[in-house]
């Protein structure tokens, strides 16, 4: 299986299991088109922890912990467990922070606007094509040398700080502590924070995409950037597999509804879809890779990764403190602001930024 | 005796490690590149790459990463 992975049809074959397994996850609990969000889930991770006060969107989703969990055992097993950071730590969190906001502003990450259009919500092409244009505004940067620098090796317990990080999420999630009144972990009890797989089955799916992920490479937003920087299609292979599967699985379980109206979990002012994934897409590109692939990288030891995933758990608490976050009604009060905001800290970074050479 | 070119690619973020690569192998028609990096994922890419372009790959592990050499 693992030649498989690692040969030149591993991510067509991950994209396609992972496809599959998110469409039974919401046949299973989860909300619309959400089998895998990392986005929403890291959204719904924050406000179980009282980061903010969402009350719809609070839950402890065991897939995240899973992911990071799942690479981490892979790449003991496979010797790819590389402790390593120190790369613009503090920028890797400004981009995982303002990628979180235009994902929220759009209502899910890349791995979801694939998903979304897999179960015919259109609304998410205008977020697929803001995908795109923001990681062909990240290329432009690249062309034009831009680097956050190399990262160094570190002592082999520095990885471990992130898989530590998804034990303790899981421990509070099985043991569900109260920490006091009105105080986390908080669980909701309506709207789509209240809607999940039965949490062994969601970290079990977590534990092998991890793994499935780990072994292939799989990545949403490099699979776009390598096709459109030098014609390699390897990666893109795993997206049009994963939305194919997923598309059909829809289509077998009933769960294929065509149209702009009605979307779980979306809006659809068309602008905003797009605007909010063109800031997504770039501050992906400039970080190295989606949100699931920072997810399997914190777990591979990365820890620059791993900044970047505290940085879209703050982006997540800000997106809701700060009312920028969309909902079904439409884009947050201040969604257009952080935006702006954002699009102009990723022309910064990616003007600043230059290689050594 | 030919020169070999290194281009040290450690610690790089993804896609920088093939576009050092890209530029080392520019206008070079034949000789000896070795490529240094730190992860699987970057010797994999650079393999890749160098393969679809026609030369030769072999890779050596080497203390904090890898040695990916290119030959043609």
């Amino acid at each position: 299986m693992d030649k498989t992975l690692t040969s030149k049809h591993g991510p067509c074959i991950a994209g396609g299991l992972i496809g599959l397994i998110a469409v039974a996850l919401v046949h299973f609990g989860n909300p619309g088109n959400m089998g895998f969000c990392v986005a929403c889930f890291t959204r719904d991770i924050a406000g179980a922890l009282g980061f903010h006060r969402a009350g719809i969107v609070q839950y402890i989703r065991p897939e995240i912990p899973g992911f990071i969990l799942g690479s981490f055992i892979s790449s003991l097993i496979f010797r790819e467990y590389s402790p390593r950071g120190g790369s613009s730590p503090a920028v890797r969190f400004g981009l995982g922070m303002f990628a979180m906001l235009g994902a929220l502003v759009f209502l899910g990450c890349p791995w979801r606007a694939y998903l979304r259009v897999a179960g015919g919500d259109w609304n998410a092409l205008y977020g697929l094509g803001g995908l795109i244009v923001g990681i062909f505004i990240g290329i432009i940067f690249l062309w034009n040398g831009f680097s956050l620098g190399a990262s160094e090796s570190n002592p082999k317990a520095a990885g471990l700080i992130m898989p530590l990080i998804a034990i303790a999420l899981l421990a509070l999630l099985f043991i569900a502590p109260k920490f006091g009144d009105n105080a986390p972990v908080f669980f909701s009890s309506s709207g789509p924070g209240s809607m999940h797989a039965p949490v062994l089955m969601a970290l079990g799916a977590g534990l092998i995409v991890g793994w499935l992920a780990q072994r292939s490479r799989f990545c949403t937003v490099g699979a776009v950037r390598d096709f459109l920087m030098m014609g390699d299609a390897y990666l893109l292979k795993g997206i049009i597999s994963f939305t194919l599967v997923a598309f059909v699985a829809n289509y077998a379980l009933g769960t294929f509804k065509p149209g702009f109206e009605s979307q779980p979990v979306a809006h659809t002012n068309e602008l905003w879809n797009f605007l909010g994934m063109v800031l997504s897409g770039l501050a992906f590109t400039l970080a190295g890779g989606c949100p699931g692939r920072q997810l399997i990288m914190a777990g591979e030891g990365d820890s620059d990764a791993g900044i970047f995933v505290i940085g879209m758990l703050t982006g997540a608490a800000v997106a809701h403190n700060f009312s920028a976050a969309s909902s079904g009604a439409g884009i947050g009060a201040y969604g257009i602001h952080v935006t702006i905001i954002g699009l102009v800290f990723c022309a910064f970074v990616g003007l600043c930024f230059r290689d050594r050479g | 005796m030919s020169d070999v070119i290194t281009v040290n690619a450690s610690g790089l973020s993804c896609p920088q490690p093939v576009m050092l690569t890209k530029k080392a192998l520019a206008n070079l028609s034949s000789g000896r590149v070795e490529v240094l990096v730190d992860t699987a994922t970057s010797r994999n890419n650079v393999s890749r790459y160098a393969s679809n372009k026609g030369w030769k790959v072999s890779t050596e592990e080497r203390d904090g990463g890898y040695k990916v050499i290119l030959e043609k």
